[in-house]
């Protein structure tokens, strides 16, 4: 499937992009963190971060669908 | 009026104040978030927030709804700026006015303690000694910094 990622703040300058366009066999949004922390290492963690599916915040379980667009958030810091 | 605003200019203080007039209110509360020349340990030049609006404004406006209804205050706004600002600038505003203080205060309270935990915006300082860091993110590029 397709999938279009975003990625934001601390995760675009580690990954150097805003976003892409890639094509995946994984099942959820955690495994798509795990293999784009494969092709950029500098994603290291993503336990205080969050994921959000065509803008609603959901569970790293989410199962994922062709032509979803994921956005990946680093830990939050407003105020 | 019930607003959640983002916005890259100066706040208008007085405007949002005067939005919150109400006749059945006797209480109205405000909190200003500043920016604060330390943090850690560091000298702090400015700040930089990054904000994604879509959901920013979607889960602002959820937030406070949520304080309309746990609290009962009658109105209720929120304005958090983008982009770069400089020491002093109001970063953030939230104002609340109710019947009495109690839950003005209380629901004051509640809004800018989720507008922190929960919305899209991430702030970057910028130390004297040159360098840049993305605030609550030290660990999450570890190996950037390898």
């Amino acid at each position: 499937m397709n999938i279009r990622i975003r990625y934001f703040a601390a995760f675009r300058e580690a990954t150097g992009i805003a976003s892409e366009d890639i094509e995946t066999r994984v099942e959820t949004a955690a495994a798509l963190f795990a293999e784009c922390a494969d092709r950029y290492p500098a994603l290291q963690s993503w336990s205080a971060s969050q994921v959000a599916v065509n803008d609603e915040l959901v569970d790293w379980g989410r199962v994922l669908a062709d032509g979803d667009e994921v956005l990946f958030f680093p830990p939050v810091a407003g105020g | 009026m019930s607003v959640f605003l983002i916005t890259s200019q100066r706040v208008d203080l007085a405007a949002l104040r005067e939005g919150m007039f109400d006749t059945g209110c006797g209480a109205y509360v405000q909190f200003e978030g500043w920016v604060r020349d330390h943090n850690e340990g560091q000298q702090v030049l400015r700040l930089e927030y990054e904000v994604y609006e879509p959901l920013a404004i979607k889960e602002g406006e959820r937030i406070i709804a949520e304080a309309g209804q746990r609290f009962g205050v009658r109105r209720a706004a929120a304005i958090h700026r983008s982009g770069m600002l400089e020491l002093t600038d109001v970063a953030v505003i939230v104002g609340v006015s109710s019947p009495h203080r109690g839950e003005a205060f209380d629901a004051c309270r509640y809004i800018i303690d989720q507008v922190k935990s929960r919305l899209p915006i991430w702030k970057k300082e910028h130390y004297a000694n040159g360098k840049a860091e993305w605030v609550n993110c030290r660990h999450c590029t570890e190996a950037a910094h390898r």
